[in-house]
């Protein structure tokens, strides 16, 4: 009955892509940002949708079965606040320039904005590696989560592979219209199944209070799970939005700046709506499946659904797959828009026209999901640890699109300098303990107030000890009199 | 009045830390305090957003608006 559930609801997500595809105006520009059509119910359904993974989902869920209710203190509540912030401050500024300039990409951004090709190329590489992981959870955690609610009945790669293959469907012919449509309706879904998932549970254990009576104190505070140091310096993990490649897509493809505000206002509302079935879930977790080590409790929430009748537990499956599809989509798509705009297209020689420009973004998307997929298949490390590391990394590289829109004095070489300052200490960092999540001596710092900081620091002074930028290049970034 | 509300962004960030309820375990509005002052924080968020919206909208963006096709 499950299975039969997910099925259906995988079919409906195709269909929902497929309808956006009567929309599609076979031009390069609709197929990688809807040509900056959209308005502001699927900006946020989108927005909102793309951030909400499986580390949301499932690794938020699997965290708080260890770590209790601080969880939502350490990650969401502060989303709430930053992500909207940076969509706010970057987002919509982002969005003018690349309707002034035409841009598709990230990278056409940073490229134009320094006037170097070597600063957008290493941009594009480092981009691309941070962001595999990203998408190896959502592949993961869709094969993971199929294989524990049919009992371990399906194995795990043909979950991965059936999300993977819808992925592929609805994003190749619907492009990122069809992304939208399909995240608007997904991200409804797992909004609406997360409260109902949380009331059936919650029922189900005797109400509230009884559930969280035969919770073990210790999940109910922050003290012996995670330091205060260690919220404080969490505070930069969300500033990866700002350099996340699909959300860039995403905010370009606004149809008007006031199409933001919405959005902005509504965010930190989705954030809880979602994240407090997640958390909580993961508490009561602990009552009902004692004694899950490491990944094991990734999937505490499937267990959890487990419980529940059959229609009800392929229903809110579905919704898991919701918020992993939503994801992988954006990122995927965004992946596949760089090769052709920043790779193909800006190196090769002679023009492609729009047929091309489709065509060679939908060989790139097959590329990048089937390659995921496979990947997918031999990394064994736990959900929640490949997104902190991914997040870091993205986090470290936001001085990097800060400058861009609002230091004039800042140059191609202090964009060098930053991005090369990331990688090296995303090494040093990752491989120091061998790519587990840790604090620098346990005091609760997180190694990405180092990387970020660094990356401002070689930003700022290289900046200063080169030569500025010409004032016509800087004309077309800040123009006389504008804020 | 934009520089008040940046203020107010700043302070609202500094609010996260709430140390004063690391070790606080009773229940408001049927939560675990610590739970319930972080989902309080985001229905803030969400008001701080709307004031930066509706007051502190940098008037460059309304004049994109009215730009026509890229150049």
């Amino acid at each position: 009955m499950t299975l039969t559930i997910i099925i259906i609801y995988l079919a409906l997500v195709l269909f929902v892509g497929s309808v956006s595809n009567r929309l599609f105006r076979r031009t390069g520009e609709d197929y990688f940002v809807a040509s900056r059509t959209i308005g502001p119910f699927f900006l946020l359904m989108s927005l909102f949708g793309t951030n909400m993974t499986a580390f949301a989902i499932l690794g938020g869920s699997g965290k708080a079965y260890h770590e209790g209710i601080g969880v939502f203190a350490l990650m969401p509540s502060i989303s709430a606040i930053v992500i909207p912030a940076v969509f706010f401050f970057v987002g919509t500024r982002v969005w003018a320039l690349g309707k002034k300039h035409g841009y598709l990409t990230q990278i056409q951004f940073v490229r134009d904005r320094w006037g170097s090709d070597i600063v957008g190329l290493l941009l594009f590489v480092v981009v691309v590696l941070l962001l595999i992981p990203y998408l190896l959870i959502g592949v993961m955690g869709g094969g993971g989560a199929l294989n524990r609610i049919t009992g371990g009945d399906v194995p795990q790669w043909v979950g991965g592979a059936l999300v993977t293959a819808v992925v592929f469907a609805y994003v190749c012919f619907g492009g990122l219209r069809g992304t939208a449509w399909a995240n608007a309706f997904q991200t409804l879904v797992f909004m609406i199944l997360g409260g109902v998932t949380v009331y059936v549970i919650v029922k189900n254990m005797g109400g509230l209070q009884d559930a969280l009576n035969k919770v073990n104190e210790k999940y109910l505070v922050r003290e012996g799970n995670f330091q205060p140091l260690h919220l404080l310096t969490y505070t930069f993990i969300p500033l990866s939005v700002g350099m996340f490649p699909h959300m860039f897509m995403h905010w370009l493809t606004a149809e008007k700046a006031s199409t933001f505000k919405r959005p902005l206002m509504l965010y930190p509302i989705c954030i809880a709506a979602v994240w407090i079935p997640s958390v909580l879930l993961g508490v009561l977790g602990t009552v009902d499946f004692p004694g899950l080590k490491g990944p094991q409790s990734n999937y505490v929430l499937i267990q959890m659904i487990n419980k529940t009748p059959g229609v009800l537990a392929g229903l809110l499956c579905a919704g898991v797959f919701a918020a992993i599809m939503s994801s992988l989509d954006s990122q995927a798509l965004s992946i596949g828009s760089m090769f052709t705009n920043d790779i193909v297209k800006h190196y090769r020689q002679g023009e492609m026209d729009d047929k091309q420009q489709v065509a060679v973004g939908r060989i790139f998307l097959a590329v990048v999901l089937g390659a995921t997929f496979l990947l997918a298949q031999f990394t064994p490390r736990s959900i929640f640890g490949l997104g902190v590391w991914c997040f870091s990394g993205f986090s470290a590289l936001f001085p990097v699109v800060v400058a861009a829109l609002f230091w004039k004095r800042s140059t191609k070489y202090g964009a060098l300098a930053s991005i090369l300052t990331v990688i090296l200490f995303w090494i040093v960092l990752f491989f120091y303990q061998g790519g587990k999540e840790y604090t620098f001596f346990d005091s609760g710092v997180m190694p990405v107030t180092a990387m970020f900081a660094a990356s401002a620091l070689a930003m700022i002074v290289v900046s200063l000890l080169t030569q500025p930028p010409g004032e016509e290049r800087l004309a077309r970034f800040f123009p006389a009199g504008k804020e | 009045m934009k520089m008040l509300l940046y203020a107010a962004l700043a302070a609202l960030i500094l609010l996260h830390n709430d140390f004063w309820y690391w070790n606080d375990a009773q229940r408001v509005l049927g939560l675990p305090i610590g739970f319930t002052y972080h989902i309080l924080y985001c229905a803030a968020g969400s008001v701080m957003m709307t004031l930066l919206v509706k007051y502190a909208w940098p008037a460059s963006l309304e004049d994109e608006e009215e730009t026509d096709a890229p150049e």
